[in-house]
């Protein structure tokens, strides 16, 4: 005599009552506020923002406290959110010449008009635990200098000056976006960058490197990474002209690479390009060396077979949200498919083994 | 009801989706990618077929919700609650009385009538994508209707196994033009794609939705010295004794004894209601499942 | 004007916009059989069912083409105003709007053979729709089904090109019945 199984609903219920009482951890230890992950988990807070594709540090900070810390499923909360959102319009391009910049360092020029400036970097930070954090997290007393008021322009702008980098040539007026219109190879350039900037750091970081140890080198250089708040903008019909919405913090960063040309057409160099938002400069460095591993066909270069050129690999792949789901999705039940499997095993093994019988009978 | 608009999604999204669903039909068997929606569910747990179904739900409908064929799975009562909750709709079990029928991995036993929809979960909706994994590849494929790689290996599993080794997901042609993977509902339920109801089909995270009208022409791809088989476990029901069934099976002891039981809980249940009882079944008792 | 304008679309949107696109899955689905739409007032020459249509699939994304007669500033305005569509010369468009004679179907796009999809759907509008005259075979069809067509050679060609080519609604009043690609004419 059996009873069937059932309680799928009962089951889910306690689930998530469990849950929400792990989040909260032991409740004689303060509990976390949003604001206080806004401000002292701000890197985190930027990933999400960057792979969330949504620029809202509260809800991005949110998503992390619900999540408990897990930052693909805080992306992934924020994405659903995202989705649900009016679309009010589009902006005008941000214009990154004329960021205000916390950071901006140049592997190319020693120094250029603006200056190099370090910013809050763990660059040079020795890798040592601090345990005078564990007990008092204040950080002192800063001198603060004036802001910076000088033009920072585009380091690249200099080599664009003597023709030394090769042009971009401006695109659609008005781009696809990745997140309204299905997917098509080959993709353009406006669709690859807006799929690598809201794809995994951690894949974007591995492809990057891949390419750096010899699968489709192409010897980048950083010519700039700049990190700051642009103002956005955006064009309002009734008034007829772009008024300032807002301000978001971005990280560029430029890659200049091996330089192209022939007998015919002097060499010059070429460029990756990462933008992210947010402070994120591993994702933007990342970002910069795939894209320019991507432009392989568009530059004249071979296919040299690497996983950091496959414009359908890269693409297909990166995007954690879609990764997660695919793989955690061979958790759910796979009663039927796996019983089709097992009828067909036994029948195929009944089959040799007759036979192995017939022939050892002869 | 809800904060959200009805079924979830916005309109925008739902025309976008319908239009896709009218030229899946006109084009049966034929992926139409569509620009996928992040849901509040994960890729790869029924995000196509959630979408497929908000577009196509009305507020007088009934929806039921099956994952291997049984209504009471996690995952199906938690897609069921999502459109309970979103849409306000009535939903039920039992198959004759549902109008939209979102499934993963299973048709129902019971034959659908022209006024039912039977909307399918999609993992990879490509039926030649283990065989050419690049979708620029498999796209000229299907454009210069050139199956001969999935005979190829259809053929290869008969000289290796002396059989055709696939079990579900099994491909079929439809309308003798384009070959379509079906979901991975076993190779038992095929001969059910050829129906009176209109078949959806939604794959989120891949991008792609397809639609079979009603009475079109499915074909399991086979050769005439081995042709197709839908075959099932060679036993009965030990619930409701059914013979004719898909047959889940449970391990239900240390010493790995085996027993056998509907896939299709909405049909056992149904078959043990009217008094039919199995080798390990007992009466139907309302309270007690 | 402006209020006429503002009149005719869709009261409750999301709920008949549910029941309309039932009703045209319903008909492309099973071609030849005529459905009932409500809750369109468009400017005329537009039928109920031809603007309930328009409400129900176009939007920004969909550059519509206005056939002769239908293409009126009236007419215009009223899509403009519910849906937001872009007007489009035939070639470039997602739908298009009129009377038979007015819809040369070497005008639109029948797709690609990687992207049979993109394609031209015709919304026909007809001054009478019956179950009766030309005979319709294929899917969606239990047998056989009758539909008043304008043409029989001009289907017949359009479905020929499978998987490519044009499908068809056809609308009178507040009754509309589709024709895809696939359906066979005799």
């Amino acid at each position: 005599m059996y009873v069937a199984v059932k309680g799928g609903e009962r089951a889910i219920d306690n689930a998530h009552a469990w849950l929400a009482q792990e989040r909260r951890g032991d409740t004689s230890v303060p509990e976390l506020s949003v604001a206080q992950i806004r401000e002292q988990m701000t890197l985190a807070v930027n990933r999400v923002m960057a792979e969330g594709s949504l620029y809202d540090p509260d809800l991005a900070s949110l998503a992390i406290k619900q999540a408990r810390g897990d930052i693909i499923e805080a992306i992934f909360l924020i994405r659903a959110y995202r989705t649900t959102l009016p679309r009010f319009g589009g902006s005008e391009p941000i214009d990154t010449g004329d960021m205000q910049c916390d950071r901006r360092v140049s592997a190319t020029f020693k120094d250029a008009p603006g200056g190099q400036i370090l910013g809050p970097t763990f660059d040079y930070t020795h890798r040592l635990l601090d345990f005078k954090l564990a007990a008092d997290g204040e950080a002192g007393d800063v001198t603060l200098a004036e802001p910076q008021t000088a033009a920072m322009p585009h380091i690249m702008s200099f080599l664009g000056r003597e023709n030394l980098i090769q042009p971009e040539h401006a695109g659609q007026a008005v781009p696809d976006d990745l997140t309204r219109t299905p997917l098509e190879l080959p993709a353009s350039r406006a669709l690859r960058l807006q799929s690598l900037t809201r794809g995994d750091e951690g894949f974007l970081l591995g492809m990057a490197y891949s390419t750096q140890r010899g699968y489709a080198r192409n010897h980048a250089f950083v010519a700039e990474l700049r990190i700051g708040a642009v103002a956005v903008e955006m064009d309002i019909p009734e008034l007829g002209f772009a008024i300032e919405i807002g301000e978001i913090t971005v990280t560029e960063c430029e890659t200049v690479n091996q330089f192209q040309g022939s007998k015919t057409q002097p060499p010059q160099f070429t460029r990756g390009y990462g933008l992210v938002f947010g402070m994120t400069e591993r994702k933007a460095i990342s970002m910069a060396l795939v894209d320019r591993a991507l432009r392989w066909e568009e530059l004249g270069e071979d296919n040299l077979g690497a996983p950091a050129q496959d414009e359908e690999f890269v693409l297909y792949h990166c995007d954690n949200i879609q990764a997660t789901g695919f793989l955690e999705h061979i958790k759910l039940p796979h009663y039927v498919d796996f019983q089709s499997e097992l009828e067909l095993i036994r029948k195929l093994r009944r089959e040799v083994q007759s036979n192995m019988c017939k022939e050892a009978a002869e | 009801m809800s904060d959200y608009n009805f079924a979830y999604l916005d309109e925008q999204t739902k025309r976008m989706i319908r239009r896709a669903i009218l030229k899946g039909l006109a084009i049966p068997g034929y992926q139409v990618p569509f620009a996928s929606r992040e849901m509040p569910m994960p890729y790869g747990w029924g995000t196509g077929g959630v979408q497929v179904s908000a577009a196509v739900l009305t507020p007088e409908d009934t929806f039921k919700v099956i994952d291997q064929g049984a209504d009471d799975t996690t995952n199906a009562v938690s897609i069921r609650r999502f459109f309970q909750k979103t849409a306000g709709i009535a939903v039920t079990e039992a198959t004759s009385q549902a109008s939209v029928i979102q499934t993963r991995h299973r048709i129902p036993e019971e034959e659908l009538s022209a006024d039912q929809i039977l909307v399918y979960q999609v993992p990879i909706p490509e039926p030649l994508r283990f065989l050419e994994p690049s979708e620029v590849e498999t796209r000229k494929m299907h454009a210069l209707e050139e199956y001969g790689l999935m005979h190829v290996k259809l053929y290869e599993d008969i000289s290796q196994h002396g059989d055709i080794a696939t079990a579900y997901a099994y491909p079929v042609k439809v309308e003798g033009r384009y070959v379509m993977d079906p979901s991975p509902i076993p190779k038992f339920d095929n001969p059910k794609l050829e129906m009176a109801g209109i078949q959806l089909f939604g794959a989120g995270r891949e991008q792609r939705i397809y639609a079979i009208p009603p009475y079109t022409q499915v074909v399991s791809l086979d050769f005439d010295d081995y042709p197709f088989h839908p075959s099932k476990a060679d036993h009965a029901c030990d619930l409701c004794g059914a013979t004719d069934s898909y047959l889940d099976e449970l391990i239900v002891d240390d010493a790995g004894g085996r027993m056998f039981m509907c896939s299709d809980t909405d049909y056992c249940t149904t078959r043990r209601k009217q008094g039919h009882i199995g080798a390990q079944g007992v009466p139907y008792h309302e309270d007690a499942a | 004007m402006q209020a006429q304008l503002l009149e005719g679309g869709f009261v409750d949107y999301s709920v008949e916009a549910s029941h309309a696109f039932r009703a045209v899955m319903t008909a492309m689905a099973r071609p030849g059989e005529i459905v009932q739409v409500l809750g369109a007032l468009p400017p005329a020459p537009m039928s109920v069912a031809a603007g309930v249509v328009v409400l129900t699939l176009c939007d920004q994304e969909t550059p519509i083409y206005l056939a002769n007669r239908h293409d009126t500033p009236q007419m215009r305005d009223w899509i403009t105003f519910h849906t937001g569509a872009p007007f489009a010369a035939p070639q470039d468009a997602m739908f298009a709007l009129g009377a038979w004679d007015a819809l040369p179907l070497s005008d639109f796009g029948i797709g690609s053979a990687e992207y049979p999809d993109r394609s031209t759907t015709l919304i026909v509008e007809r001054d009478s729709l019956s179950n009766e005259g030309a005979i319709l075979q294929g899917p969606g069809i239990k047998d056989q089904a009758q539909l008043s067509l304008p043409a029989t050679q001009a289907f017949q060609n359009n479905a020929t090109l499978f998987p490519l080519g044009v499908d068809f609604m056809f609308t009178c009043d507040d009754r509309l019945a589709a024709l895809p690609r696939t359906t066979r004419i005799s």
